[in-house]
């Protein structure tokens, strides 16, 4: 809320490759249901993680719990090395992690400079807290410069972008405002090849310049293999396989994934 | 622009007699009451609320100054406890909105009735007169409404604050964001329900304060006047003035100029001779062509960007 903007590339306080959140044995259920069943995961610094499975398999609901959204059962949160557990989104942003989520959170009667300091606005003095516009204006020019979003002009309204554009302002507001981790649960939605191409270029552009760690969830694996260095799968609410990207192929996985499925299967008729 | 337009057909119709200063200050007699909810009004229509009760609002506030006058307190005391009071107004109306989630429609029509028959029970169905100040010649009485261009003039000033404050300020923003995505707004972290419940105080104190003003202004109060006349012009100033009941698009100023369109026609039409009768069918003429405008201006624009 203060008058003085963020610096645009704070010092990472973690070396990269450390772990920046560790998720260990979270569990949830939403009455009988059991939605997650154990998750272990790990997001190192400076690393995009992709979050893959079925419908149902629990993506969106992991990623609810770590934005603050949901509570979990069981299980504790790292962040930093340090366990967190958020009561609130607003809670979760102030630790430093913000979520684009599938709605795309833009206001479309709002300049594009107004959506990228929503919740943040830069004010004057005085008890009215009348708008900086032309600092605002000019911040996000030069923001949106360094982080290669194209669009028509900062006055434009949000009304007046592209689908693919709308959602890049998204992304950049959440990064701007994350000083650690940024939530991504389907940014490539209802997207066409082009603006897949810009959110996906912009993504890795952030990830590349090592200040933020990035957890995306998407269900196109061309999409995933070039955004991620890493990926895991999901299945029945547990992670069942983690694999560098470089290190594996699509058929590989897809492999892998069926086999696990196998597998589940036999132990649950085992069981049964 | 239309006000314009028929101000000018006014003027040519009747002459001097429109332009004269009695006729021009019978218009802004019609435009206060009108401009002074409208404007207030606008903040939540921008929001995609509604507050129903305004016009009975200001009526109510200058029957509790009244009210405590007569039991003796001083004046100035008695006009703040009238602010206070529908300053209460509401944020009740507002509290009950976003607590309980009944539609502002809903929870402002019931406090309409409520406090109309609030006034009808305190005062016996009697009216309230005299009304302090409204015969004074000081400076002070002027300003608060005897002099006839007071009233119009407090509209003005607090159409140029609401103004500033919905385009420049970060409430303003804040009450556009709320308005134009209710859910965005409140995941980039707008207190969306503050902002609601203190756009229904503002939309209450405006609306109380030129209440004050207006009976000074007619020096006595009218037990039997109904608010929701008053409520039906203001909207349709609004809508005049651009404002879309969806919600993320209005302006202040707009409605101000809604509000001296309908006084400009309701005095233009009685200054040549159109029976008063007629005006009613020229108002919802001219909201309805206005919609239209405004719907199809912005198809037109959204249409040219798109290519």
């Amino acid at each position: 809320m203060s008058a003085t903007p963020q610096p645009v590339e704070p010092t990472p306080p973690v070396p990269a490759g450390a772990p920046v959140l560790e998720v260990r044995g979270v569990t949830k259920s939403f009455g009988v249901l059991r939605v997650l069943n154990g998750i272990d995961l790990t997001l190192r610094q400076g690393e995009v993680l992709g979050l893959v499975g079925d419908n149902g398999a629990g993506k969106s609901t992991l990623v609810k719990i770590l934005c603050g959204f949901h509570p979990p059962d069981a299980g504790e949160i790292l962040l930093e090395g340090e366990r967190v557990s958020f009561s609130s989104v607003e809670a979760a942003r102030s630790a430093g992690i913000e979520t684009v989520y599938q709605d795309l959170a833009l206001i479309p009667q709002l300049p594009v400079y107004q959506n990228l300091f929503l919740g943040h606005e830069l004010t004057r003095l005085g008890p009215l807290r009348l708008l900086n516009k032309s600092e605002m204006r000019k911040l996000t020019r030069q923001y949106l410069d360094d982080i290669n979003v194209n669009v028509p002009s900062v006055d434009a309204e949000a009304e007046q972008l592209s689908g693919g554009q709308r959602q890049a302002v998204a992304v950049a507001r959440a990064v701007r405002a994350a000083s650690k981790i940024l939530l991504l649960d389907e940014p490539l939605a209802a997207m066409g090849a082009r603006e897949s191409r810009l959110i996906i270029d912009l993504v890795k552009d952030l990830a590349t310049s090592g200040r933020i760690s990035i957890i995306v969830i998407d269900h196109n694996y061309a999409h995933l293999f070039e955004l991620c260095d890493r990926l895991n799968v999901m299945q029945g609410g547990r992670i069942t396989i983690d694999q560098e990207v470089h290190q594996t192929s699509i058929e590989e996985l897809t492999e892998l994934m069926v086999s696990s499925y196998r597998r589940q299967l036999a132990q649950a008729s085992a069981g049964a | 622009m239309i006000t314009i337009a028929l101000f000018v057909y006014f003027a040519i119709r009747a002459g001097s007699s429109f332009t004269g200063e009695l006729s021009l200050s019978s218009a802004a007699g019609y435009a206060g009451p009108i401009g002074a909810i409208a404007v207030g009004e606008v903040l939540l229509l921008v929001l995609a609320e509604i507050d129903l009760s305004a016009g009975q609002v200001f009526l109510f506030c200058p029957w509790v100054m009244y009210w405590m006058h007569q039991d003796g307190l001083p004046l100035v005391i008695a006009i703040l406890i009238a602010l206070l009071a529908v300053c209460l107004v509401g944020a009740i109306n507002g509290l009950i909105t976003v607590r309980l989630e009944v539609p502002s429609f809903v929870t402002t029509l019931a406090m309409n009735f409520i406090l109309y028959g609030v006034v009808l029970v305190a005062s016996n169905d009697l009216q309230g007169s005299p009304i302090p100040l409204s015969s004074g010649t000081d400076f002070i009485s002027q300003l608060m409404g005897v002099w006839k261009w007071s009233e119009i003039l407090w509209v003005l000033a607090i159409t140029i604050v609401l103004s500033v404050l919905l385009t420049r300020s970060r409430f303003g923003v804040r009450i556009v964001a709320t308005g134009g995505n209710l859910v965005g707004a409140a995941e980039a972290g707008v207190p969306i329900r503050r902002v609601k419940v203190w756009c229904f105080i503002l939309c209450s104190f405006v609306a109380g304060l030129v209440g004050i003003v207006d009976a000074i202004k007619y020096g006595t109060l009218d037990p039997g006047n109904f608010g929701v006349d008053y409520i039906l012009y203001a909207v349709g100033a609004c809508v005049i003035g651009g404002t879309a009941l969806t919600g993320g698009r209005g302006t202040v100023v707009g409605a101000f100029i809604g509000a001296i369109l309908i006084g400009v026609l309701q005095d233009g039409l009685t200054v040549i001779g159109v029976s008063t009768n007629e005006f009613f069918i020229y108002v919802g003429v001219v909201i309805i062509i206005a919609m239209a405008l405004n719907v199809q201006f912005d198809r037109i624009i959204a249409r040219s960007r798109a290519r």
